[in-house]
């Protein structure tokens, strides 16, 4: 169910969701994206950078918390501009072989503004991870029919 | 070791051409936890007026990421890949990316700008597909902002 156009106003919320993240997720992003920074999977290299510990990659974050204005818009081409600031690091902590997460992201998507000559929501994202905000001016501009 | 300001205004031609397949969009969909049918079901896909499988809105980080390859590689660059933080990325999508599709990005660097005792980096890659007449298309341009983090940062 695509949304329409008319019935969006700026301030409406879009969805909100909870993103679990293991440190298997970074290694199959790893591998699908050719991103083998350690940082992303080894701990001893990662702290040995002066880093807390694992991070997520950034693009992780950003690629897996857009799935929420893709749904929302219907169409994953809608989505014709996408861009965030990396503010904090998300820690991703080993919980291999048990049923817990290593970090958990929330999102939650809210209409920006609205350009009724061009048809177009820019949806801004509200990104956090243990109480803080990962993400600065997450926003997507979606075509809305 | 100290990034190269020469960088500044630098351009990296389009090198190997990048094949967009359909099961390289439906891994990297899974990896980002999209459950979109259009990223997976080619019918699904065309039921949506496109040619085939969408690309979700980041994939392509992947085709950017080659290029950026040949700034972070390149031994005059002066950058220590595993201090490197991914500071801001956006996407602006001309048109979407479908699997079948055959494409090549030419890279510029953007900005220097020197950090404490790190830098910034800012790239853009401007993402061409080519046709089998030999033209080319703009499909995407992506510009990336990374931190070259110096000693202590």
């Amino acid at each position: 169910m695509s949304p329409t156009f008319s019935e969006l106003s700026a301030g409406q919320e879009i969805g909100s969701r909870t993103l679990e993240v293991s440190r298997t997720d970074l290694v199959k992003y790893a591998g699908a994206s050719g991103d083998f920074n350690p940082i992303h999977w080894n701990e001893a290299f990662a702290t040995g950078v002066e880093l807390p510990g694992v991070i997520a990659h950034g693009m992780f974050t950003m690629g897996a918390v857009v799935q929420l204005v893709t749904d929302w818009a219907g169409d994953p081409a809608a989505v014709m501009d996408f861009q965030t600031r990396f503010t904090k690091p998300v820690v991703v902590t080993d919980t291999t072989g048990t049923a817990d997460a290593g970090a958990t992201i929330e999102v939650t998507g809210t209409i920006g503004k609205l350009d009724a000559e061009a048809r177009t929501a820019r949806v801004d994202l509200t990104v956090t991870a243990a109480g803080q905000k990962v993400l600065m001016k997450a926003q997507a501009v979606v075509r809305v029919s | 070791m100290t990034i190269n300001p020469d960088l500044q205004g630098r351009s990296y031609p389009a090198a190997e051409v990048y094949d967009v397949g359909r099961e390289k969009i439906r891994e990297f969909a899974r990896a980002v936890k999209a459950t979109h049918p259009a990223h997976f079901d080619v019918d699904a896909a065309t039921a949506l007026g496109h040619p085939d499988l969408v690309a979700p809105p980041t994939f392509a980080i992947i085709i950017a990421q080659r290029a950026d390859a040949q700034l972070i590689e390149d031994p005059e660059a002066g950058i220590d890949f595993t201090r490197v933080v991914h500071a801001d990325q956006r996407f602006t999508h001309h048109r979407p990316i479908f699997a079948g599709d055959r494409l090549v990005a030419e890279l510029h660097v953007d900005g220097v700008r020197a950090m404490g005792g790190g830098a910034m980096l800012t790239t853009r890659s401007e993402i061409f597909a080519l046709d089998a007449a030999g033209g080319r298309e703009q499909v995407t341009t992506t510009t990336s902002s990374i931190l070259v983090r110096g000693e202590g940062q």
